[in-house]
């Protein structure tokens, strides 16, 4: 995938993480953000973060006191990639010194990772590493599905979604019941959130009962607006026999599956295609023949459009994911929030690159008149970045301003 | 619970209350409990074990029955409950005889000091936690099933102080539609139903499975389900206990009378042997795998092997499952290494393969990292835990593979007739392993339902070669045979659930000491 405008070349990467690390990157609101308002002790110093320095080299249990020692030791070390992992009983730095069974994590946010190289058996534009416009789509309706359903259905507020630089998104459940959930908590979301289930031996990989859950149908929803827009035009899902024998396979009836392929003959278009699979499912339905097809078009959708998440992120406690904020050192692209309420506005090939941002400093620093005080961001293509995390953060503060006057009413008690 | 140093007066074993905190012990108030309150009795050594042993042939009675029949069916129920009357828990069941308070007290007690016994014992690794929780819960299932009357249910509940109110019929009829939809089944039924609203992370086991309407953090359960909100909080009390058991345990092991009789214990049942590679390592080469693949493996590391072959690659869970399975047949660190290699340098250069993978192989074999020796994953941690995804081969074809996808695989193997439609039937009910065991017989020419149940690869790999080579294994799985009987002398084939049962009978008698002295696992 190609991108004039923020050309960016990998191997200036040493040069640019310096600048960028001092001038621009968000530690004021970071820090608010992981130091939850200071309502629990230790929150902050306890976190693991761990650094991947350049040629690969890997630092784990890294510590910070607070947000300044946070500062001198990423702009020390300049990391390629932060990470961000639990809030254990003792400090990180110190667990040598601990013993192993005493050094556990406790809490963490709990996390999503989606990864467009796990949609690879139903996109047909690229593959592995890659995206582009006719694939992107999957990631807006991921978004906008567990988004739902963790508000929805679970509760949640506090959510931040973030581009992971390259080919995904994360999202990072911030409230306190979530920050809280056992293994076997995030099991359970993560597989209630699963709906593509199987490996390699399995070519059906959505299989509904006869009575859709609630949480199904409102993605059923998500995916029906989308539907045509994505399958259609942009990947043409239907375009040729080879993609529809493979749609095909995932009829469960053999029967009707031959004689929908016979129709697939006779239509040229995708969506020509799509609309004779949902009339015939209509037939079937009304006549209550082919029991195990009734679900059909529903199942299809999903298997091509549903989320796929890597529960293995999502299960341990202990387990890290990349910081938001950081930069990508294969696109130089900065992990940057986005906003669920605006998928749609979301390109992530304009998404600001570190050599972008800097070449703006460089550019207000020879047209601008010195001594104005803000702060570098808000002067770059960031700003609209940071503005989305702020939006995030202060309806975070609200849910602890109250923790805070209850504490402090219990010491006026006493 | 702490068990002091036995006084050195000939092996006396107190065990201690430290933890009650002067909360009332409601405990044996009932015939069910949570156990969250250690015993204060004092107990000798001798009873200790007993006590001990008479829980563990139950809760082998559980997972026994859970392989052969549907969890909660009324087989199930039958099976386990005849079991059960053979042993002194008898007089906590319903329907038992008559029984005089002191009779129902001594019952109570033998239920909770078995259970904390068997915790120590078995809370020292991920794999005896894993399975002495299931087993637990399932026993709890079953018991709670049984206490048909409605008033020990609640009053089980109020000893519990787990408060859970109904919701009102406005509420209800609001989201009639939604809880239809996800409790599967018609909105009429929903206006006879109770339901109950949950925190959802009381109810995982229901969110999970998608098996109730969730909003706003609040899992909506019928009443019906009730048991699985109480399954989840014993879950949850029990792992926690656990793990704080197995961190206090270290001091334990001043006692020199009980460790190695809480190692004996948790070996015995659980088929650990399985793992013991001291025994049988170097029976197996590298060669004789493509062969010994096609006769004695079970369909999982089939696949696993074919997977192999074809991309001469496997992704890590892979790796680990049928990794450790090779380890755990006999084949030695060395054999691994050359057979590993061999497959996968056909797709990379050697330096590749010793820079990335040699580690992961040693590791198994705890050459690296942690030093822990890993065992071979038994079919439940197969088949619950890390579902295959997008490029991996792992996992239970029985559970993860598509029905007509198998059906097809079986097929091409010649399995047909009633064997295949057994297994399409286990299928369709999720008895996977019960899948696997009928697989077996298919594979071996037994009649159907003659064998004892596959629980563990290992045990499959094993009793096919019993099955093969008459009585004499080529590689032995392993010091202990309690779990089959069909071993030495009894004739091959068709062990009964007689045998089996007369052999958890056995074990008083080969009780080793000095074995289970050596056999403490390194973690
Ligand atoms: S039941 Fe066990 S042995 Fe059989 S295929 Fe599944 S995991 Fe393998
Ligand atoms: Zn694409």
């Amino acid at each position: 995938m190609t991108d004039g405008k923020n050309s960016y070349d990998a191997s200036s990467l040493p040069d640019l993480l310096p600048i960028y690390y001092k001038r621009l990157f968000p530690y004021s609101p970071y820090y608010r953000w992981l130091n939850y308002g200071g309502v629990f002790k230790n929150y902050f110093t306890h976190r693991e973060f761990s650094f991947t320095l350049k040629d690969d080299v890997y630092i784990r249990y890294q510590s910070f006191s607070d947000q300044q020692d946070l500062e001198k030791e990423i702009q020390k070390r300049c990391p390629y990639k932060i990470d961000i992992g639990a809030i254990f009983t003792h400090r990180p730095k110190d667990h040598k010194t601990i013993k192993a069974a005493a050094f556990q994590a406790q809490e963490k946010e709990l996390v999503f990772d989606i990864d467009m190289t796990d949609y690879d058996d139903v996109r047909r534009c690229c593959s592995g590493a890659d995206i582009c416009e006719k694939c992107w789509p999957l990631m807006q309706i991921a978004i906008k599905i567990i988004d739902r359903a963790l508000r929805d259905d679970f509760g949640f507020e506090h959510l931040l979604w973030v581009y992971s630089g390259r080919r995904g998104v994360h999202c990072w459940v911030c409230d306190e019941v979530a920050r809280k959930l056992s293994q076997d908590g995030r099991t359970a979301v993560a597989e209630y959130l699963s709906v593509v289930k199987g490996g390699e031996n399995q070519t059906r990989k959505v299989v509904l009962d006869d009575r859709i859950h609630p949480s199904i149908g409102c993605a059923i929803n998500v995916i029906r607006g989308r539907f045509s827009d994505y399958a259609l035009s942009k990947q043409d899902f239907l375009g040729n026999e080879e993609k529809y024998t493979k749609v095909l396979q995932l009829v469960p009836d053999e029967e009707f599956r031959e004689a929908l392929s016979g129709y697939m003959q006779n239509f040229g278009k995708s969506n020509h295609r799509w609309l004779v699979f949902i009339e015939k499912q209509k037939e079937i339905l009304d006549k209550g023949a082919f029991k195990k097809s009734q679900n059909m078009v529903e199942e299809i959708m999903l298997q091509y459009c549903y989320p796929r998440l890597d529960v293995n992120v999502s299960k341990g406690v202990n387990h890290l994911l990349k910081s938001p904020f950081c930069v990508h050192p294969k696109t130089g692209r900065v992990c940057v929030p986005i906003d669920p309420e605006n998928v749609d506005s979301f390109d992530p090939f304009k998404v600001p690159t570190i050599s972008g941002l800097i070449e703006e400093l460089n550019k207000f620093e020879t047209t601008e008149e010195q001594g104005k005080r803000m702060k570098d961001y808000r002067r770059t293509s960031l700003n609209e970045s940071i503005q989305i995390f702020e939006k995030f953060l202060k309806k975070l503060e609200g849910s602890w301003k109250g923790r805070l006057q209850e504490q402090s009413d219990m010491k006026m008690e006493f | 619970m702490e068990i002091a140093k036995p006084s050195r007066n000939k092996g006396r074993s107190r065990i201690v209350r430290n933890l009650n905190n002067g909360i009332q012990d409601l405990s044996s108030e009932h015939n069910l409990q949570f156990y969250s309150i250690p015993p204060v009795e004092t107990i000798s050594l001798q009873e200790f074990e007993e006590y001990a042993v008479e829980r563990l042939k139950v809760l082998k009675v559980i997972e026994t029955a859970g392989a052969k029949y549907v969890k909660g069916s009324e087989k199930y129920n039958d099976h386990v409950e005849l079991e059960i009357r053979k042993t002194p828990f008898k007089r906590l069941l319903k329907h038992s005889d008559i029984v005089s308070e002191s009779d129902l007290h001594k019952a109570r007690q033998l239920d909770k000091i078995s259970h904390f016994i068997l915790r120590l014992a078995y809370c020292r690794s991920e794999e005896l936690r894993r399975w002495f929780l299931q087993q637990e819960l399932d026993f709890f299932r079953f018991r709670f099933q049984c206490e048909t009357n409605l008033s020990e249910r609640k009053k089980f509940l109020e000893i519990n102080k787990l408060k859970y109110e109904p919701i009102s019929d406005t509420e209800k009829n609001s989201v009639q539609e939604q809880l239809a939809q996800a409790g599967k089944v018609d909105a009429g039924r929903v206006n006879t139903l109770e339901y109950f609203k949950v925190p959802f992370t009381e109810a995982l086991d229901l969110v999970r499975a998608r098996r109730v309407y969730l909003h706003q953090g609040s899992a909506y359960v019928p009443y019906e389900e009730m048991v699985s909100i109480l399954l989840s909080v014993y879950r949850t009390k029990l792992s926690q206990a656990l793990a704080v058991t197995s961190r206090a345990l270290p001091h334990l092991e001043e006692d020199d009378r009980l460790l190695p009789m809480l190692c004996g214990l948790s070996k015995r049942y659980l088929g650990q042997d399985y793992s013991n590679r001291k025994i049988n390592v170097g029976q197996i080469t590298a060669d004789m795998i493509e062969m010994l693949s096609k006769k004695s493996f079970p369909l999982c590391m089939q696949h696993l092997h074919q997977a192999l072959r074809q991309n001469h690659h496997l992704r890590h869970g892979g790796r680990m499952q049928y990794g450790l399975f090779l380890k755990g047949i006999g084949l030695s660190l060395d054999e691994a290494l050359k057979f590993w290699r061999s497959e996968f340098t056909k797709i990379m250069d050697g330096d590749k393969f010793d820079k990335q993978y040699a580690y992961n192989i040693r590791h198994n074999y705890g050459k690296e990292g942690k030093r822990a020796d890993y065992t071979p994953y038994s079919c439940m941690k197969i088949i619950m835990s890390n579902v295959p995804g997008t490029g991996d081969y792992h996992g239970c074809p029985f559970r993860h593979m598509d029905a007509d996808l198998l059906k097809q695989k079986l097929r091409a193997q010649n399995i047909g007739g009633e064997y295949l439609d057994k297994i399409m039937i286990d299928l369709k009910g999720n008895h996977y392993q019960l899948a696997c065991t009928h697989y077996f017989e298919a594979v071996h020419h037994l009649s159907l339902d003659t064998h004892n149940g596959i629980n563990h690869p290992s045990q499959y790999f094993d009793d096919s070669q019993k099955e093969l080579n008459g009585n004499k294994l080529v590689s032995s799985g392993g010091t202990n045979r309690s779990l089959r009987p069909a071993s030495q002398n009894t004739p091959k084939s068709k062990p009964s659930q007689v045998s089996q049962h007369s052999d958890s009978g056995e074990m008083e008698d080969d009780f080793d000491f000095e074995a289970a002295v050596h056999s403490i696992p390194q973690e």
